[in-house]
């Protein structure tokens, strides 16, 4: 069984209904894409496995079944979810943004020692980490909430465009960050992203999405190769 | 000079019990987005249940200590069973309950009370091994006791792993959860706190004002007061701004002709001109929203 395997899962918002019966699974140690235009249902698919939005269909994680489960206990088996708009607590310094990522675990010393990792990859968080959150750079956002996602030393990250409304070059640092994480902690990562040709270099697998249905999927070189499918998918 | 400082003192021992009102009103109102009108009406109910404890015998500081403990639990219980099924419903409706909660309390203490105005005992000795012409020591165990109370509550905000999590649950609930937070639950122990600082005040103000049902419909008016100077969004701002209320209360009372029928007009005007002139209070931020 694979480490995470999303099955049939639909999912509404009150009475609209986004996804229709979306599959694709996740192995261990790996980054999967999921790519698709605005309104496809990316969001909505990493909103659904932390049980954001009311879902059916099934999502199995670690061999555990997650629905039924509120978000605080998904957050517990060990997946951070790095949400649309950062989530920034913005009058909450850097260092409390981070403390309140390690919010389920107890061991302080890990803890610590976790904080002074996450600055390692982020320096400027560590320069800035009395500072209020709600100052830093859209950038410096984007990688305070990729820190607070490590202090939960997930099993699982959710990445929601982490390329969102950032410089280039910021985005091509932010990318080869997480692709450093992967190589240090073997996170798995499931990547959601407009920006489909940062994402499939990244990528091992990817998916994509439209309109709330997956239409195609695979290794990212296979769609990375393919003209037809970038032209008319990924438009790049 | 004599009667400036003996205005002044009182006005900051009065004014720091204010300081526990406001300070309950805001931080449900930063959680919730409301003032909950009940909080005074909760605070005058913990009162009679300390002022019962010690008519079953108990010592008085133990009855307070029991009174602020079980006002905890009632503030929970409300936030579970009362205000968390409204929490998506209008603000009308919101409003309404808190209103509810007002009449229901006040009503049910009369009831069970009666409305007859009662003595309650002061905390704190008569003697406290000095004396002074300036301030009673009532007054003095207030300041003493109000300010140890909210250095706690500041403590514990700032510097506790729980404390950090409800200021987080308060401030973006949608990102509190992804961390793992049980923002429900943050909330309900925001009421059980907010509870228990309101009994502080309840009971501290109760040897000055006499125990009556109604005992707390000034204090909160001044605690509103205070509340809106320091502006609702900065707790820090709502003890300095009850502090501010209780010695100006004091000084419109006693300088200005007329003063001392005018003193709940006072807070009232406070109250308007804040909200007309500076919103946000002296210490509160402005909160821009898109439309």
């Amino acid at each position: 069984m694979a480490f995470l395997e999303v099955r049939r899962l639909e999912a509404y918002y009150r009475q609209t209904q986004a996804l229709f019966g979306v599959d694709f699974v996740l192995d261990e140690g790996s980054i999967t894409a999921v790519l698709g235009a605005n309104g496809a249902g990316k969001t909505t698919t990493l909103r659904a496995i932390c049980r954001m939005v009311r879902t059916e269909g099934e999502v199995v994680f670690d061999g555990q079944d997650l629905s039924g489960l509120s978000t605080e206990r998904v957050v517990g088996l060990g997946i951070a979810h790095v949400p649309e708009g950062r989530g920034t607590f913005v009058r909450q310094s850097v260092e409390e943004n981070l403390q309140l990522g390690a919010y389920t675990r107890k061991n302080k010393a890990d803890i610590a020692a976790d904080m002074e990792s996450v600055y390692g990859y982020f320096p400027r968080l560590g320069e800035r980490r009395r500072q209020q959150a709600g100052t830093l750079s859209g950038g410096e956002q984007q990688m305070l909430a990729i820190g607070r996602a490590l202090m939960l030393r997930p099993k699982l990250m959710l990445l929601d465009e982490p390329s969102f409304g950032l410089a280039p070059l910021i985005v091509r640092e932010i990318y080869e960050i997480m692709a450093r994480i992967r190589e240090r902690e073997g996170t798995s990562m499931l990547l959601v992203e407009q920006n489909a040709s940062i994402a499939l270099e990244l990528a091992d697998h990817a998916y994509l999405l439209e309109t709330g249905r997956v239409v195609m999927g695979g290794e990212s070189s296979l769609l990375r190769d393919d003209e037809n499918i970038r032209r008319i998918y990924l438009g790049y | 000079m004599d009667l400036f400082l003996q205005l002044t003192l009182a006005g900051l021992a009065i004014g720091s019990i204010y300081s526990c009102v406001a300070l309950a009103v805001v931080m449900i109102y930063q959680a919730t987005d409301h003032f909950n009108f009940a909080q005074g009406e909760m605070a005058m109910f913990s009162t009679y249940v300390a002022w019962t404890l010690v008519g079953l015998g108990a010592p008085v500081w133990l009855a307070f200590l029991l009174a602020v403990g079980i006002s905890f639990l009632a503030g929970v219980v409300i936030e579970r069973v009362i205000v968390k099924p409204v929490e998506n419903a209008p603000v009308l409706n919101q409003i309404i309950v808190f209103i509810g909660l007002l009449v229901i309390f006040n009503s049910v203490a009369g009831w069970i009370w009666e409305f007859t105005i009662k003595p309650f005992p002061s905390l704190f000795p008569e003697d406290l091994g000095f004396k002074s012409t300036l301030i009673g020591p009532h007054h003095i165990g207030v300041i003493a006791l109000t300010l140890g109370v909210l250095a706690l509550v500041f403590a514990f905000f700032r510097f506790t792993r729980v404390g950090l999590a409800m200021r987080a649950a308060a401030a973006n609930p949608d990102s509190a959860r992804l961390v793992g937070v049980s923002v429900g639950w943050m909330l309900a122990l925001g009421w059980g706190l907010a509870a228990s600082i309101g009994a502080v005040g309840g009971i501290l103000v109760a040897p000055i004002v006499f125990l009556e049902p109604n005992m707390m419909a000034g204090v909160l008016l001044y605690g509103f007061a205070g509340a809106l100077l320091g502006g609702v969004s900065s707790p820090g701002g709502a003890v300095l701004g009850g502090l501010v209320v209780g010695v100006l209360e004091n000084w419109v009372g006693q300088y200005v002709p007329g003063g001392s029928e005018l003193k709940l007009t006072f807070a009232l005007i406070l109250i308007v001109g804040v909200l007309v002139f500076k919103p946000a209070g002296l210490f509160g931020r402005v909160v821009v929203r898109r439309v």
